[in-house]
């Protein structure tokens, strides 16, 4: 039977939002954890450590996000276990966002001016306490801006969820419109939701790169 | 934990051929919407730039919208959102105006600051040496912009070609989408998205050397000054 796209079916929409943020604020979560020791890993003084990490983020930004969501969705069972989308997808993510936050907070850390790391060893601090003292502090600050813009692309990024089966925004606008037949104004719909999660983030991730930029001339 | 699967490649192998057909299709894509996609992003960035306030804010609408919506909204917008406005195509022909679309917002804002680096003397030289307005913005604005956002710009492709994957939920019969195929016949579906994650590696891999060589070709007397 089909239905016309009704309040109920916005509503649907709607709450489908809220597994859209869920699965941004995981991926964000996990990838900024992981990302983090990539990018202590990338800027190592350590070969094989400064290698591996290289290696881990070139083959994560140099294939599809959905081929990465397949192979953990199918990898998973290789495994033995037996995993469900909204794991698949949460992992797959976490995996993705780490790469992509360890490059941009690689670049961040080597902004830091090099007298720093060494005006902190001159004062006896060891790797942990000048990471965690003098280095990361100065970096943070240089890395709010790109990290609020990475933000969007991750959002975006939730959308492919819903090729592997998990029921976020994307997914339920396909389940609307195979209901009602009304794919122009479903998506315009579900494109302008993204919009009003994303577009903020941009604008805001642009503002804070003007202050920081007329802060450090 | 013991891992008791049994990998077998055999049926990845058997379909080889129709792989690398998929995997032509996405380079041709990929190659269309780059060209296409550049000449659009350089008539939006000539419009944003020096062009009237109704169309400075039309493309800036355009670019904002594209930027903050995910590319698999824009690929069913257009692909089953626009039949019904009368306007049908092919999946292989939607996918390729869906990258298009997407690409030429990103590659506009990237042009655009090409543009805008270029100093105002320059610009005054240019037209002092008796070059028409067109010649300067060929010659003297757009070819140093161009490659000072090189680097950018080629990146920004590269994402396209990884992005392209996406088209294979309207079925464009692109490498991802042969790659389901495949999934659905022989249900080897952890080795086939090995064997295609792999494949889109090369291909990255391969553009980065095209885009290397072009740099060579076309932006040399950038070279020859260092």
């Amino acid at each position: 039977m089909i239905r016309s796209f009704g309040y109920n079916e916005f509503l649907f929409l709607l709450s489908a939002v809220q597994w859209t943020l869920a699965l941004s604020a995981i991926a964000f979560l996990g990838g900024a954890t992981v990302g983090l020791f990539v990018a202590l890993g990338r800027t190592s003084t350590i070969k094989p450590v400064r290698l591996a990490t290289t290696g881990y983020i070139q083959i994560f930004q140099g294939t599809p996000l959905l081929m990465q969501l397949f192979l953990v969705f199918f990898g998973a069972t290789v495994l033995g276990f037996d995993i469900n989308p909204w794991a698949a997808a949460a992992l797959g993510l976490t995996l993705n966002a780490s790469a992509f936050l360890g490059e941009i907070w690689r670049g961040c850390i080597q902004a830091v001016p090099r007298g720093q790391w060494e005006a902190g060893s001159a004062l006896g601090l060891r790797y942990p306490g000048l990471m965690r003292y003098v280095v990361l502090p100065q970096a943070v600050k240089i890395a709010v801006p790109p990290t609020v813009g990475y933000l969007v692309q991750l959002i975006k990024g939730t959308s492919l969820a819903a090729i592997i089966g998990f029921t976020e925004l994307t997914r339920a606008g396909q389940i609307v419109n195979n209901a009602t037949f009304q794919p122009f104004l479903v998506f315009s719909i579900v494109a302008a939701l993204y919009f009003l999660m994303c577009w903020p983030l941009s604008l805001l991730s642009a503002r804070l790169e003007q202050r920081y930029a007329a802060r450090s001339r | 934990m013991p891992v008791n699967y049994d990998f077998q490649f055999d049926a990845v192998l058997a379909s080889w051929d129709y792989l690398l057909q998929g995997a032509w299709l996405t380079v041709q894509l990929s190659l269309g919407a780059m060209v296409i996609g550049l000449a659009v992003a350089i008539l939006c960035a000539l419009g944003k730039t020096s062009g009237p306030k109704p169309v400075r804010w039309l493309i800036n609408a355009y670019i904002e919208i594209i930027r903050n919506t995910p590319f698999l909204v824009q690929i069913f917008l257009i692909f089953f959102g626009l039949p019904s406005l009368g306007l049908r195509m092919s999946p292989d022909v939607a996918a390729l105006v869906a990258m298009v679309v997407n690409v030429g917002a990103y590659a506009t804002e990237i042009i655009r600051a090409g543009i805008e680096s270029i100093q105002k003397g320059q610009i005054e030289a240019g037209l002092a040496l008796g070059l028409r307005p067109l010649q300067v913005f060929r010659y003297v604005v757009l070819k140093p912009a161009l490659r000072t956002v090189y680097p950018a710009l080629t990146s920004q492709f590269i994402l396209l070609m990884l992005s392209s994957s996406v088209v294979s939920a309207i079925s464009a019969d692109e490498l991802t989408s042969v790659a389901n195929n495949i999934q659905s016949q022989t249900f080897r579906s952890f080795e086939i998205y090995i064997v295609v994650t792999g494949i889109y590696l090369v291909l990255a891999m391969m553009f980065s050397a095209l885009f290397a060589g072009i740099q060579r070709l076309v932006f040399a007397y950038d070279l020859d000054r260092r």
